[in-house]
This record gives C-alpha cells, structure tokens and sequence, in this order.
C-alpha cells in the first residue's frame, strides 16, 4: 500500500445554516488515483475547494505530506500558498483556461513561480540575462513536451479559447501538471467529453499517474472512467462520506446504490442502471 | 411608416433639447445679464434633425446591404490574435529622432511633439495598469501630480533636475504601492471609483496645504535641465553654458530641443521596459490575470503582489513623466492635475487599443496633438471629441489598433 499524501479529518464545512461536508474524513494516496462520486449536491466541488483553499474548511484537518518530505497544513493556508508551496493543483468544473492567450502562454503562466524566480523578479528579465533565458528555454521545452502528450503541438500559437472542448479540458489539465504538483485535483474532467475523448482522457490520466508518481483526486460523473482507473473510491452522500474501497467494493456496496437510486436494497438493480455502473 | 414615426418622434426630442439649449442664451448688455430669446431656432433644430433621421431611416436598408457586402472581399478570421509588423513602430522612433534636425522642427512644432510625447509616455504608463493588467484606474493624474511635486519642492532644497527624476519616479510608486495595497482586492468598477476619489484627494491636498505646495499659486521657477551639468542658458556665472562649451550662438531653441530629447528618451524607455517586461512571466501573469484570477490563484500566483507590481511600475511611469512636466513648465499648480487629466490619459489608452504601444501613439496624436494645431478651432473641440468618440466605438469598438501580440511563439515557422 501507497504512503498518504493528503488526510482529511473530521472535515466539516458549513455556510450558513447549511452543512455542505459533514465531519469528512479519507485518505488519499501517493500514486493512486482516488475517486470520488455522490449524486448531485453531495458536497464533491465543496471538499475541492477546501482542499484547494477557495474556501476555508469551518473545521476539519486538511494535512498534505509530500513524498519529499514535510507536512503541510491546508486548512491553514491561503489559495495561491497551497498551490505554490505545497503544490496541490487543480482543474475545474467549467473549464477556466486564459482564452485569450495563446496555448503555450497558458502553460508557462503555470510555470510562473520558477520562472519569476529565474528572472529575479524581472530584473535579469528586463536585462535579458543569460541565465533566464536558459530558465525560460527550459520552460518552453517542458511545454512543448507536455503538448506532445495531449496532441496539441500544432496549436501551441492559437489563443486557448479557439480550440475545441475536448482539447480545452487535456489543456487544463496539461497546465495543472505545469506546476509540477504532488497531488492534483480534477473535477470532473470527462464532462462534455464524448466516448472517444474519455478513453483517451482515461489513458492521460493513467499516464500521469504512471510517470509522474503523483496522487490524483478525481470527482467525476461519468462511471466508465471513475470505475476504469480509480485505485479507491469515496462515495459522498449529503455531505458525508456513505462508502469507501476498490470501484468493486463500492459498486456492490448497499448504501450507494440506495444513494443514487434510492432503491431498497434487496431490489436487484435495473439492467440499464447496472451497465451504466460498470458493471459487465 | 415606421421610419416617419421614427423621425417625428427624434425631431420631438430634439425640440425639447433644443428649447434650452438654444432658444435661451444669457447675453452681456450694458444693462448687466439679459435673458434673449432666440426661438426661432428650436424648430429649426427639430427639422434638421428630422430630415437627417428620416433620410437615415430611408437608406438604413441600402446602407445594411452596403454593410453585408463589404466584408466579402477579405474573409475575416476572428482570432483575437495579431502580427504586426516592429518596423512600424521602429520608423516612428526614427521619424521622432530626426525630427529636430528636419527643416520641419522649428520651435513651434517641437514644443507641441514635446506635449504629445508626455501623453504618449503617460498612455504607456497607464496601458500597463490598464491595458496588462486589466485595472480600471481613473486617478492617474495624481501620481503624474506626485512626480511634478515630488520635483518641485526638491528642486527649492537645491536638487537638479537628473538628482530628482529618479526620486520622483521612485515616489510616485510609492504613493502607488500604498493606495494599492488596500484597493487593489476590488476590481473593475470599484477600483475605478476608489482611484477616482484618490486623484480627487491628492489634488485637493495639494491646493489647501499652501505651506507644503503653495497652494493655488503653484510652485513656480522650477530649474530647467541642463546638459550634463552645462546649463541652457545665455549666461550662467560659475559654470560653463551648453553654448560656451560648443561654441555656438546661444538660441532658446536649444533648449527646447534638449526638452524634446529628454522626453522622447523617457518615453522610449516606458516603451522599452513594458514591451520587455510583456515577454517575461510577471507580463504574463497581469496578462492572465486580467482573464481570469481564480485559474492564477489555482496556479501558485499570488494575486496581490502581482497587481501591486503593475501598479507601481505604471505609477513610477507616470512620476517621471511628472517630473518633466514641471521642468518644461517651470511652474506647477494643482490645476494641471484634474479629473480630466486623468480622463485624457484614459481616452488614450482605450481610443487606441488596450495594450496596443502604436495604438497609444496615434491616439495621443490625435487627442492631444490635433487640438493643438487647431487651436482656432477650440470652441469646437468637445464636439469632434465626442463625435470621434462615438465613431471609434461605432467602427472600431476594441480600439484603433486591437489585437493581442502572442508573447511567445513555439512554432516560429508558421504565420498566424
């Protein structure tokens, strides 16, 4: 078993009177993709954005320990530090690429941090100094390697918002692994996707986890991906964690199929219903 | 029919406006103020601009045809994304640099390319806050103020001109980086509105506080700059005079000329340093964040310090360009720094294309430079500016020059 990277506990998140996460706990782990669904409602975005800090957790412990080494306490830190010290990136709901800048220009914003770094603050930018632009150089060349894995070399000069959907959610989330993360969040990157597209996403999303050894967070609808390459999958239901194991344990488990269908347990579930579980 | 109606109903409107605004003038007589009438004016007013609005109407269906069919020569690809060619704006920097040494740079005219170039760099300055980073600020006259001030009262303690231009760059950032840090979490409208009452402030200050900055009278015989050292005058007991080291007759011109190179360097430079720092990831970051701050926050970009960085640079532009208002002046009063400064400075920016460089240029040409020729014609001149206004929008609703330059290119080969 994988060491854990990220360990929510007792995750609570109110607004106002309603009670979006309800004392939430799980682990995920390195190099593991972990699943998480729930009908509509459930909190699933909710607990991303507390992860990701766009939102302050009203309770809980968020804690990321990273592969080399430390410990970061997330509930604890601002939006833009977890994404730049502890390295948790995400992509969203409704895609947020830059539209107006070009395909390579979103993946180097990525890269700001180093990059601002090289440049000493823009001073040895401003002057062209020799090791930024080694510095860039490299960017550009990490870029084009990652646009080389989603297929969209081609357009690497075309403003972001002009391409297609399906290559707007590879590039979002060829952007996210431009920071270099330890654990990257999607949100359910296979919507609006079609058959083809989220074959192909299963595979890049595989491949991530394969090369990159890094943990995966996955919200998702569509059950042909989240039960295909989830290692582990949380079930969250009002809030509230309702099941957690392998995609097999969870498609048999009792409570979920009341979750989403709200069937008794011992009805046995519809054909359509079923396949569209996964299940063969 | 409709178009009849269309028109009486604009005739009718245009009566009701005119009633006022012509039928009744105030007139100096010898008996004081009297009220004369001129009502015959009214109806003359309505029917012309009942006869233009119903000939409008009548042609709208030809003039929509007109409009469908001109297009089809040139297919138009929309994709927010240009080229435009650096040799433009190479000879523009050119033209600028010999043309005191043309026959066309007489005094008269290098006085007013001197006026247009302090807008040209002040249009620079801004685009970075507004046309980079996307922030609406409408007082940005009050760090223009800053810098003129800043030198001003340095130069009574004995501080040259070169002594205080860094100063006074430096100060204006600084009022930048502190009006910054508690706004800058607003956005759009209410930043705009927030910067408004900040300008508003300094030039109130800096009118009541008459001990500090003389109050309404200004600050007055403000040094000129010398040359490296050499003052630019007839005489200068104690030193050597420009003219003396050169051995040349001693001509106001000189000056002048000094005065137009000392801007066009320091707007160059404004022109350098934003193209430059367009390419480098903060350019990039403004860039992005101006689209969409959430992604740069999920992204490791720290949003504030960021924007701040836009801000103080944008406002340290405009401090030295403060800075060589007062020397050319000589003489400073809060009255140069008004709301319509910074609204002149604004026009600009957007009449020539948010983060356009060439775009400013023209733009200052026009807003700033036109006036000045045709200063004959003044009485006119809010008219042409809101008529150019409303055509610009009409024709050219994203500025004269639109259109984002790709900071970078992987592909280099392809043309886009």
């Amino acid at each position: 078993m994988n060491a854990p990277l990220l360990q929510v506990e007792n995750l609570t998140m109110r607004f106002g009177g309603l009670i979006a996460i309800n004392d939430l706990s799980l682990t995920a782990r390195q190099n593991e993709i972990t699943g998480i669904i729930g009908p509509n409602g459930a909190g699933k975005t909710t607990f991303f954005n507390c992860v990701t800090g766009f939102y302050k957790p009203t309770e809980g412990r968020l804690t990321l320990t990273p592969p080399d080494g430390g410990t970061w306490p997330l509930q604890a830190m601002q939006g833009f530090r977890i994404a730049k010290k502890a390295r948790v990136a995400r992509t969203f709901q409704n895609i947020r690429l830059f539209p107006g800048m070009t395909v390579l220009e979103n993946l180097l914003v990525a890269q700001h941090n180093r990059l601002m770094a090289a440049s000493a603050f823009s001073i040895a930018g401003l002057f062209g100094l020799k090791s930024y632009r080694k510095a860039e150089a490299e960017a550009v060349e990490k870029s084009r390697q990652w646009l080389a894995r989603i297929g969209l070399e081609k357009s690497a000069d075309l403003p972001a918002g002009s391409l297609p959907y399906g290559a707007q959610r590879r590039l979002e989330i060829a952007r996210a692994m431009c920071t270099d993360p330890v654990l990257l969040c999607l949100d359910e990157p296979a919507a609006g996707l079609n058959p083809k597209e989220s074959l192909e996403l299963n595979d890049l999303l595989l491949d991530i986890r394969q090369t990159s050894k890094i943990g995966l967070l996955l919200i998702e609808h569509d059950m042909s991906v989240v039960m295909k390459i989830s290692d582990h999958v949380v079930v969250l239901d009002y809030g509230a964690r309702i099941a957690a194991g392998t995609p097999e344990q969870v498609r048999h488990d009792p409570n979920v199929i009341r979750a989403y269908l709200g069937a008794d347990e011992d009805e046995p579930l519809p054909a359509v219903v079923a396949k569209d579980l996964g299940e063969q | 029919m409709a178009a009849f109606k269309d028109a009486i109903l604009a005739g009718l409107v245009a009566a009701l406006l005119a009633l006022p605004m012509l039928g009744f003038h105030l007139g100096d007589s010898a008996q004081g103020l009297q009220l004369e009438t001129h009502l015959e004016l009214v109806p003359l007013a309505a029917a012309i601009v009942f006869a233009g609005r119903l000939a409008l109407n009548l042609a709208a269906p030809w003039l929509a045809k007109w409009k469908d069919r001109a297009p089809a020569g040139k297919p138009k690809l929309e994709t927010g994304v240009s080229r435009r060619p650096l040799y433009i704006g190479i000879a523009m920097a050119a033209a600028a640099l010999i043309l005191p040494l043309t026959p066309w740079g007489d005094r008269n005219i290098l006085d007013k390319a001197t006026l247009v170039l302090i807008y040209v760099m002040l249009g620079w300055g801004l685009n970075i806050v507004v046309g980079l980073a996307g922030l609406l600020v409408l007082g940005y006259a009050a760090f223009y103020a800053v810098g003129a001030y800043a030198f001003a009262i340095l130069s009574q303690m004995g501080f040259s001109f070169w002594q205080c231009l860094p100063i006074s760059g430096a100060v204006a950032a600084l009022f930048g980086l502190l009006v910054g840090f508690p706004v800058l979490r607003l956005r759009g409208d209410y930043l705009a509105i927030v910067t408004l009452g900040f300008g508003e402030i300094i030039r109130v200050i800096l009118l009541n506080w008459a001990s500090f900055t003389g109050g309404p009278n200004g600050i007055s015989s403000i040094p000129r700059p010398s040359f490296f050292g050499m003052p630019m005058t007839a005489s200068s007991p104690g030193h050597t005079t420009f003219h003396e080291f050169f051995d040349i007759p001693f001509s106001p011109v000189q000056r002048i000329v000094l005065l137009y190179y000392v801007i066009l360097l320091l707007a160059l430079v404004t022109n350098l340093v934003s193209l430059r720092i367009r390419r480098l990831p903060v350019g990039r970051a403004w860039d992005a964040l101006r689209e969409d701050e959430i992604a740069c926050r999920s992204l490791g970009i720290n949003p504030t310090s960021t924007k701040l960085s836009a801000f103080a640079l944008g406002t340290a532009f405009a401090g030295f360009a403060g800075c060589f208002f007062a020397t050319r002046q000589g003489f400073i009063s809060p009255e140069s720094f008004s709301f319509i400064e910074s609204a002149v400075i604004l026009a600009i920016v957007v009449l020539g294309g948010m983060g356009s460089q060439t775009g400013v240029v023209l733009a200052a040409i026009l807003l700033v430079g036109l006036p000045e020729w045709f200063r004959d014609l003044a009485q006119y001149r809010m008219i042409a500016f809101g008529g150019a206004m409303v055509l610009i929008m009409l024709w050219r609703p994203k500025g004269l020059l639109a259109g984002r330059t790709p900071t970078i290119r992987l592909n280099k080969g392809d043309a886009a």
